[in-house]
C-alpha cells in the first residue's frame, strides 16, 4: 500500500472511531441537558416537601423522596459492613485455593444476576419466608444483596492498593493482624471503599424492578418503622408514567430530574474520591 | 499478601522443627478456633467472623438458586417442561391456565440481539479510541461520562425511550406503534455499552507494549496496529465484554417493560411489539396469588433467566481468566 492511501485510511478510521465514541457520549449529555430543561421548572421546595395530591397529578413527592432516603440508609447499614468484611477476608485472610476461586466466581455471578431475579428472591425470602411483608426492611435487604458485589469488588481493590510495606511495618511493631488491618490498612483504603459504597448506593437509589416485585406502595403515607410500607422515587416515577391517565408531563420530568440529580451527585462524589485516591497512590509511589 | 503467607509458612516450619504439629487453618480458616479452644482470643473471634462473612456472596447466590427452584419447579408437576419452554400459549388466568414462554424467550433474545448489533461495533470502536487515540485529558473527560451512563437508572432510559425515541422510530419505519422490539433494542444498547467499552478497553490496554512496538518497527501505521495486532490480541477480552453485555441486556427489566410494547404473541419481526421475560415477570407477579400456578410459572421463568445469565457470566469469566493468564 502506498503511504498516502495508508495515511488516508488511517485518518478515515480514526474519524469513524471518534464518531463512535461521540455516539455514546453525546446522548448521555443530551439526556441530562434535556431532562434538566424539561424538569427544571417543576423543581421547587414545595415539590420536594409536599405530599402528592389528586393521584400525584399535583403536589409533591415527599413520601417517595423519604422512602428512597431510608432505602439508601438501609443499603449503607447492611451492604457496607458485610461487603467490607467479605473484602477483608478475600484480600487479607483467604489463601489462593479453589475455595477462594469459588468465592470470586460467586461475586462475578452475583453481579450478573438480573435485578428482577433479585426481586423474586426478595419476595420469596424476605417478604414471604421471613415474613417481613412488603416493607422498607425487606426492600433494603434485597437491594443490599443486589449491590453487594459492587461494594466487595471496590473494597478489595482498595485494600490491594495499600502497599505491603505498611502492613509489614505494623506487624514488625508487634501489632496483631486485626490491629494492622483496622489501624493501618483500613484508614489508607478508606477513599477507595467509599467510592464503591457511593456507587452502590447510587445503583440502589435507581433500581426499580426489585421494588415492583417486592411491592412498593403508591401511597401518600410516610413510613414510620422498618416494617412499614414505603414508596420510592423510581417506583413513583414508574407508576406516574405508566398507570395514571392524564398525568402532567412536567411532573414526570420533574421526578426524573430529581432521580438524575441524585445519581449525578453520587457519581461526582465518586469521581472526587477517586482523584483523592490517585493523589494518595502517588504518595505511595505507585 | 504473598509475603504474609510466606511468614506463615516459616512459622509452620519452625513449629515442625520444635517438634510441634502446627494446625494449618486450611478449611474455611476456622480450624484453629475449633481445634484448640484455649486459643480462643479476640483475634481468633475476628478471624472467624471475617471468614464467615467472606462466604456471604456464595450463600446469597445459593439462596437465590434454592428459592427460585423451590418456588418455580412445582409448576412442572402440572405443566410439562417441554411445552413450558417450547410453546407460545400464555393464558395465566384462564381455567385451566396455560403456560408457554417461548414468545418471551424469543422476545428477550430478539431485543438482546438488536442491542448487540448496535452496541458491539460502537462499543469496540469507542474502546479502541479511548485506549489508543484519545489524549489522557480527553480520556479523563470521556470515561466518567461513560461511567455515568452505566449509573443511569434504567427507568430513566426506559422513560426516554418511551417518550422521545418511540415516536421517532414509529415515523421512521411507518409503524402502527413506536413501542416495539426495535426501540427497546436501541435503548438496551445504551445499557450494555458501558460494560462493553470498559472491559474491551481494559483488555486492549492489557496487551503487552512489545506487540505494539514490534508492529511499529515493521512499519505499520497506528491504525494497522490497532486493527491487525491489538484487537486480535485482545479478542478474548472483547468477547468477554460482549458476553457480559448480553447478560446486562437480557436481564434488563424497566426498558423492555416500558418500551417493548408488551404484546403476548410470538414476534415475527423486530419491529413488532413484544414481551421479554423480565418485563412479563415484573408486570404479572403482583397479580399472582402467592404459591399459585401463575406465581410458580413466573418463578420458573426466573429460573430460565437466571440460568441464561449464569451461563453467560461463567463463560465471560473463563474467557477473561484465560486472557489474564496469557498476558500475566
Amino acid at each position: 500500500m502506498k503511504r498516502r492511501t495508508r495515511n488516508a485510511t488511517q485518518s478515515l478510521a480514526f474519524f469513524l472511531l471518534t464518531i463512535c465514541c461521540l455516539l455514546i457520549v453525546v446522548p448521555v449529555i443530551a439526556i441530562i441537558v434535556y431532562v434538566a430543561t424539561q424538569g427544571g421548572g417543576t423543581i421547587s421546595w414545595q415539590f420536594l416537601s409536599e405530599f402528592p395530591k389528586n393521584q400525584a397529578r399535583e403536589g409533591g413527592i415527599f413520601p417517595a423522596l423519604l422512602g428512597s432516603f431510608y432505602l439508601m440508609i438501609g443499603v449503607v447499614l447492611f451492604a457496607l459492613p458485610i461487603g467490607l468484611l467479605a473484602a477483608i477476608y478475600l484480600h487479607e485472610y483467604a489463601k489462593q485455593n479453589p475455595l477462594t476461586r469459588l468465592i470470586n466466581l460467586s461475586i462475578v455471578n452475583l453481579a450478573g444476576v438480573p435485578s428482577i431475579v433479585f426481586g423474586l428472591f426478595g419476595l420469596s425470602f424476605f417478604v414471604l419466608l421471613l415474613k417481613m411483608g412488603s416493607s422498607l426492611l425487606a426492600a433494603s435487604l434485597t437491594l443490599s444483596c443486589l449491590v453487594l458485589p459492587v461494594v466487595v469488588t471496590a473494597s478489595r481493590e482498595a485494600l490491594a492498593a495499600v502497599p505491603n510495606s505498611y502492613r509489614e511495618g505494623s506487624l514488625a511493631l508487634g501489632a496483631t493482624k486485626w490491629q494492622t488491618i483496622r489501624k493501618v490498612v483500613l484508614p489508607q483504603a478508606w477513599p477507595g471503599i467509599l467510592t464503591g459504597l457511593v456507587l452502590a448506593v447510587s445503583r440502589a437509589a435507581g433500581e426499580t424492578a426489585p421494588l415492583l416485585v417486592i411491592g412498593a406502595a403508591f401511597s401518600p403515607i410516610l413510613p414510620n418503622s422498618p416494617l412499614s410500607q414505603f414508596n420510592a422515587i423510581p417506583y413513583h416515577l414508574y407508576v406516574v408514567a405508566t398507570q395514571i391517565p392524564k398525568m402532567p408531563k412536567q411532573i414526570q420530568w420533574g421526578i426524573i430530574l430529581v432521580l438524575l440529580t441524585m445519581v449525578v451527585l453520587f457519581n461526582l462524589t465518586a469521581i472526587i474520591l477517586r482523584i483523592q485516591l490517585r493523589a494518595r497512590k502517588r504518595r505511595w509511589g505507585l | 499478601m504473598r509475603r504474609a503467607s510466606g511468614t506463615e509458612n516459616q512459622k509452620k516450619r519452625e513449629g515442625r522443627l520444635a517438634g510441634k504439629t502446627v494446625v494449618e487453618n486450611s478449611f474455611f480458616g476456622i480450624h484453629p478456633l475449633l481445634a484448640s479452644p484455649k486459643k480462643f482470643s479476640k483475634e481468633n473471634l475476628i478471624r472467624w467472623i471475617i471468614t464467615a462473612t467472606g462466604w456471604i456472596t456464595v450463600i446469597i447466590l445459593t439462596l437465590i438458586m434454592l428459592l427460585l427452584f423451590t418456588e418455580g419447579l412445582p409448576i412442572f408437576s402440572t405443566t410439562n417442561p417441554f411445552s413450558f419452554i417450547f410453546t407460545t400459549d400464555w393464558y395465566p388466568v384462564s381455567d385451566p391456565p396455560v403456560f408457554g414462554i417461548l414468545s418471551f424467550i424469543v422476545g428477550s433474545l430478539m431485543v438482546t440481539l438488536t442491542a448487540l448489533v448496535i452496541a458491539v461495533p460502537i462499543g469496540v470502536a469507542a474502546s479502541a479510541f479511548l485506549a489508543e487515540i484519545a489524549t489522557p485529558t480527553l480520556r479523563e473527560i470521556i470515561k466518567p461520562i461513560i461511567e455515568l451512563l452505566a449509573g443511569l437508572p434504567s427507568i430513566v432510559l426506559g422513560f426516554i425511550g418511551f417518550l422521545l425515541l418511540a415516536p421517532v422510530v414509529q415515523n421512521a419505519f411507518h409503524l402502527s406503534t413506536g413501542l416495539n422490539g426495535l426501540t427497546a433494542g436501541i435503548m438496551l444498547a445504551f445499557i450494555c455499552l458501558p460494560t462493553i467499552v470498559s472491559i474491551s478497553e481494559d483488555s486492549l490496554s492489557a496487551v503487552p507494549k512489545e506487540y505494539k512496538e514490534a508492529a511499529y518497527a515493521l512499519g505499520a501505521t497506528k491504525w494497522q496496529t490497532i486493527r491487525r495486532v491489538l484487537i486480535p490480541a485482545a479478542r478474548s477480552g472483547i468477547m468477554a465484554s460482549v458476553m457480559l453485555g448480553v447478560g446486562r441486556a437480557i436481564g434488563e427489566t424497566m426498558v423492555v417493560l416500558m418500551v417493548a410494547g408488551g404484546r403476548l404473541a410470538l414476534p415475527n419481526f423486530i419491529t413488532d411489539p413484544l414481551s421479554a421475560m423480565t418485563g412479563r415477570i415484573a408486570i404479572e407477579i403482583n397479580n399472582a396469588v402467592f404459591g399459585g400456578l401463575q406465581y410458580q410459572a413466573l418463578f420458573a421463568m426466573g429460573i430460565v433467566l437466571f440460568l441464561m445469565t449464569l451461563a453467560v457470566n461463567i463463560i465471560a469469566d473463563l474467557v477473561l481468566e484465560k486472557q489474564r493468564r496469557r498476558y500475566a
